[in-house]
C-alpha cells in the first residue's frame, strides 16, 4: 500500500514530460504554410522544366528532377511528418536512417546489377532488349 | 508489516520500506507514445514495400515490348492536378491537426472532411488516368512497363483509398466521443500515414512521370 505513492508520482513525471514532448509534435502554423510554399515551389519547377524543356538535355533535367524531388522529402519530412532527433528519444530518426539505408541498397543494387546483366551475356547476345 | 512479498517464508530478511517499490503502472506509462514510434516503424516497412516497387520499375521501366511508352500515354496536366490534390490535402491535415491541438472539435471534423475531398479528388484523377489507359489497350499485361507502373501507382492508390477510409471512420469516432486522448492518438497515426503518402507520391511523379517523359 504505502508503494503507491512512489508508483503514482514516477507516473505523473512520465506522463508531464510526454505532454512537453507532444505539443511540440503537432507543429505549427507557420511551420505547416512553409513547408506548404517551399512544396509547391518545388513541385512547380520540376514540371516547368520538363513541361517547358527548358534544359535542352534529358540528363540534365533528370539530375535536375531527382534534386529537386529529394529536397522536397526533406521538405517534408520536417514540416508535415515532423522528424527531428529527439522525438521518441531518437528512435524515429534512427529507424528512418536505417531505412533509408536499406532502400539506397535495394534501389541501387537493384539498377546496377540489372543494368550490367546484360554485359555478362554471351558474346553477341547484348541486343537482348531489341528482341521482341 | 503489511508490506511483504506472498511467497516470503519466515527465513526471509526483513527488508525496510524503500526497498519495496512495486511499479505496476509501468504499463500506462506514456500512452500512446510507444504507438507512434510502432506506427513508425510500419510505415518504414511500407516504405521498403514501395522501395521494392521503384526498384521493379526502374529495371523494367524501359521495357515497352513494342508497346506505347510514357511519352505516348501520360498527361502531365492530370499529373499536376494529382499532385495539387495530394498536397493540399496534406496542409489541411495540418490545419486538422493545429486545429485538434487547440481542443476545436469542429474545425477538425470540417478541415477532416476537407482532406478527405481532396484524398477522393486523387482517387478520381487516379481512376480516370487507369480507365483511360485501359480503354487505350495500355493495359497491366501489354508489357513489363505498364505491369510494373499499374503496380506501382495502384498501390500508392490502394494506400489513398484505405486513409480516406481510415479518415471517415475517424471522423465518426470524433463526433461520438470528441477529441479524447485514444482519438487524438489516432489522428495522430493517420496523420504520419498521410504525409507519408504524399512522400511517396513525391517519388512517383518525379521519377515514374516526369522523368518518363523525357525523351
Amino acid at each position: 500500500m504505502s508503494a503507491q505513492p512512489h508508483a503514482a508520482a514516477a507516473h505523473h513525471d512520465h506522463g508531464h514530460a510526454h505532454d512537453d514532448v507532444e505539443d511540440g509534435a503537432h507543429g505549427s502554423l507557420k511551420g505547416y504554410v512553409a513547408g506548404f510554399l517551399l512544396s509547391v515551389v518545388l513541385t512547380a519547377i520540376p514540371f516547368w522544366l520538363v513541361g517547358g524543356d527548358v534544359l535542352g538535355s534529358s540528363r540534365l533535367t533528370a539530375f535536375a528532377v531527382m534534386g529537386f524531388a529529394v529536397v522536397q522529402i526533406v521538405v517534408h519530412m520536417i514540416f508535415f511528418l515532423h522528424m527531428n532527433t529527439h522525438s521518441e528519444a531518437g528512435w524515429n530518426m534512427l529507424a528512418l536512417v536505417f531505412t533509408a539505408v536499406l532502400v539506397v541498397i535495394m534501389l541501387a543494387g537493384s539498377l546496377w546489377v540489372m543494368y550490367h546483366l546484360n554485359t555478362n551475356m554471351m558474346p553477341g547476345m547484348h541486343d537482348m532488349r531489341q528482341m521482341p | 508489516m503489511s508490506i511483504q512479498a506472498p511467497h516470503a517464508g519466515p527465513l526471509a530478511e526483513p527488508v525496510s520500506q524503500e526497498d519495496l517499490v512495486f511499479y505496476t503502472a509501468d504499463h500506462h506509462v506514456n500512452p500512446g507514445s510507444g504507438t507512434l514510434l510502432g506506427f513508425w516503424i510500419y510505415l518504414m516497412s511500407d516504405c521498403l514495400i514501395f522501395a521494392v516497387l521503384f526498384a521493379t520499375y526502374g529495371v523494367v521501366g524501359r521495357n515497352y515490348a513494342a508497346g506505347p511508352g510514357p511519352a505516348d500515354l501520360f498527361d502531365l496536366n492530370l499529373v499536376a492536378l494529382s499532385t495539387a490534390m495530394l498536397l493540399f490535402s496534406s496542409i489541411t491535415y495540418g490545419f486538422a491537426m493545429l486545429s485538434m491541438a487547440r481542443g476545436r472539435k469542429g474545425a477538425t471534423l470540417l478541415w477532416l472532411a476537407v482532406t478527405g475531398l481532396f484524398g477522393l479528388g486523387f482517387l478520381g484523377c487516379t481512376a480516370y488516368e487507369f480507365n483511360h489507359l485501359i480503354h487505350e489497350g495500355a493495359v497491366p499485361s501489354r508489357s513489363a512497363f505498364l505491369s510494373a507502373f499499374f503496380t506501382l501507382v495502384g498501390t500508392h492508390a490502394l494506400h489513398v483509398a484505405f486513409g480516406a477510409i481510415w479518415l471517415v471512420v475517424l471522423m465518426v469516432q470524433v463526433v461520438q466521443r470528441g477529441l479524447v486522448p485514444e482519438n487524438r492518438r489516432r489522428l495522430m497515426c493517420l496523420s504520419l500515414f498521410w504525409h507519408f503518402l504524399d512522400v511517396i507520391w513525391i517519388a512517383v511523379f518525379s521519377y515514374v512521370y516526369l522523368m518518363g517523359m523525357l525523351p
